[in-house]
């Protein structure tokens, strides 16, 4: 894919309004003392369960019966991971403390991952494609049509899930991984909207400068604004991947077998599976671990621009 | 290139409407398949009995009948109401604390984004990890409890504790997100002003009651109408800790609905409540929209 000659004008980046604000440097007073004080102990209260998780799934459910104060995992040992993984036999598995239900973990997380890339990818290729109509095309009825759209962000969640279930069962495609993705995977109104906002400020001339050349209008969209609007589309894709990730409620309407379940339903299966013995713990906060660590993978690679991004993609 | 410069920009050739309805066909047909026509849907069906095996039957208002002389119904919205009530209070103060003391003692934005990292989990690990730290037997935060001299407190298995508990796991997913959005909010204010205000001897307390808090208010005010939003919908961490337990003391409305049409195909009904909830969605929108003025700023 080669980028025209003509496009040299630099890709606007909107960089969220920072004026430099920078912090009053004082002396360390007692407020200031104090001030830290309480940061530390957020950091602690947000961290805190991280470690936990760690820590209870590399114990064993007998070692955190004996003692469950213990900072350190309790003999330390994989089992609750091979558990969580479907790795032990089922003997093995209720001898440690675990249900000895078959979970099929990567099944789960594959299906995480087709369902999470299908709506991402898919609804921000459509958004984008709606976006560039409204923010740089003429034609009639434009403002009526995106003012129905940016309507459409007033309706609640909760509100078309019951609705859309049953259109769902109509088409056929309950306990389907295309029945999860399908009501997310053409647009949110969000996603337009945000889109737009970006198109609308790239300057005429770089677009008429291809169009100069001989460009159709479809052309400039695909290699010229779509690819100088990668960095709203990457923000946006992040998010939106961590949403679908996270999403439950959904998911649980519509999957009813292994074939469409996605890590969050079978982790909470994984959770009501509970051994006569009591809770597998072990096993479920290596369950966690695994659900959770994508997301952290996410995290730590574009950190940075997530944690700007929320700020900038502002009130979603 | 100097006429270039002066003349007012050239308007692409009227008429991109071919064109222009290619580009959004997708969305368009998203919208209303999966938005506009569930939405009229739902309304439809909260008039019908609907089992989903046989056609929906028009039944007019006995669903809004039977939801007011419903007494789950009312103590479930009653419940979502204390649920709403203790995480937005804990939530705002919270993030509102963390945006501040972010934006006051420091600009790391490692600090940001370990603020956020609850952010990452979906609500059913935070549901589930919580419900271990705060187990009664094992839980370290029961250890802890226990350390400190008092009495396990069953969090989640009673009807005292439950709802708050709920309600402050959320929180702990949340606040971070929260914080960020308000954070962003407080970019906005010059830094002219702190500095202003520091020459004139205010102190810090002073200042954020007299330049923080007025000119954060738009923001925090859409803020606070998207958590309220977000919040009356809880459901998944209810779902995997108590399941609406005990003695229905966490049946939150979202969960209730949830029963009605999957635990006992009561589509009809089910619908019928969503659309108690959007009302009451909607009316708080416009109510805390009037209230905080939202649509103004003190900044210039």
């Amino acid at each position: 894919m080669t980028t025209p000659t003509t496009m040299t004008a630099p890709a606007p980046t909107p960089t969220p309004a920072k004026t430099a604000v920078r912090p009053l440097r004082r002396g360390p007073s007692l407020g200031r003392i104090a001030a830290w004080a309480v940061m530390a102990a957020i950091v602690l209260v947000t961290l805190l369960p991280f470690y936990w998780i760690l820590r209870t799934a590399l114990s064993t459910n007998a070692g955190l019966a004996a003692d469950p104060a213990n900072p350190l995992p309790v003999h330390p040992t994989m089992g609750g991971f091979e558990r969580a993984l479907g790795l032990q036999s089922t003997k093995e598995a209720i001898a440690q403390g675990g249900a000895g239900g078959s979970l099929d973990f990567w099944r789960y997380l594959l299906n995480s991952v087709v369902v999470s890339t299908l709506i991402t990818g898919c609804q921000i290729f459509f958004s984008a494609m709606a976006a560039y109509a409204f923010a740089r095309l003429r034609w009639r009825g434009r403002d009526t049509v995106f003012g129905l759209f940016l309507a459409g962000l007033m309706v609640p969640a909760i509100f078309t899930l019951l609705p859309n279930f049953v259109l769902i069962k109509q088409l056929g495609l309950v306990d389907n991984l295309l029945g999860i993705a399908l009501p997310t995977m053409f647009m949110t109104p969000f996603a337009v909207f945000f889109l737009r906002q970006f198109f609308m400020n790239i300057p005429r001339e770089v677009e008429e400068a291809a169009l100069l050349d001989g460009a159709g209008k479809v052309r400039v969209f695909f290699r010229v604004l779509l690819p100088m609007a990668s960095t709203p589309v990457l923000t946006l894709a992040i998010l939106t991947y961590i949403t679908a990730w996270n999403d439950y409620f959904w998911p649980l309407m519509v999957s009813y077998s292994d074939s469409s379940r996605v890590l969050t339903v079978a982790l909470a299966i994984f959770r009501a599976q509970t051994p006569q013995t009591g809770v597998d713990w072990s096993g479920l906060m290596a369950a966690t671990l695994i659900a959770a660590l994508p997301m952290l993978v996410l995290f730590g690679c574009f950190a940075r621009r997530i944690v700007s991004s929320v700020g900038f993609t502002g009130i979603k | 290139m100097t006429v270039a410069s002066t003349r007012p920009p050239v308007r692409p050739p009227r008429g991109d409407g071919a064109l222009a309805a290619l580009f959004v066909a997708p969305a368009m047909l998203g919208f209303l398949v999966f938005l506009l026509w569930p939405t009229l849907r739902g309304v439809y069906l909260s008039f019908t009995r609907f089992n989903l095996l046989t056609p929906a039957e028009w039944v007019g208002l006995d669903n809004y009948v039977r939801m007011v002389n419903d007494p789950i119904f009312w103590d479930s919205l009653t419940v979502t109401v204390e649920y709403v009530a203790i995480n937005i209070a804990v939530q705002t103060v919270a993030a509102l604390a963390i945006a501040v003391l972010l934006q006051r003692l420091t600009q790391s934005a490692v600090l940001r984004g370990i603020v956020l990292t609850p952010y990452l989990m979906s609500n059913v690990v935070a549901g589930i990890v919580w419900l271990w730290i705060l187990d009664t037997q094992l839980g370290i935060g029961n250890e802890i409890v226990a350390g400190l001299g008092f009495d396990r407190i069953p969090f989640l298995a009673d009807e005292t504790w439950a709802i708050p508990t709920i309600a402050l796991i959320n929180v702990w997913r949340h606040v971070g997100y929260t914080a960020l959005l308000l954070f962003a909010g407080l970019q906005a204010i010059p830094n002219d002003m702190y500095e202003a205000a520091k020459v004139d001897g205010a102190s810090e307390g002073r200042m954020f009651w007299r330049i923080t808090m007025p000119l954060l208010r738009p923001v925090l005010a859409v803020v606070l109408i998207m958590t309220v939003i977000g919040s009356f919908q809880v459901f998944d961490t209810v779902a995997v800790t108590t399941s609406g337990g005990p003695a229905n003391a966490t049946n939150v409305l979202q969960f209730y609905i949830y029963g009605s049409a999957f635990g006992r195909f009561q589509f009809g009904y089910a619908s019928a409540m969503s659309v108690a909830l959007l009302v009451v969605l909607s009316a708080i929108t416009f109510l805390q929209y009037r209230l905080t003025r939202a649509g103004h700023t003190d900044l210039g």
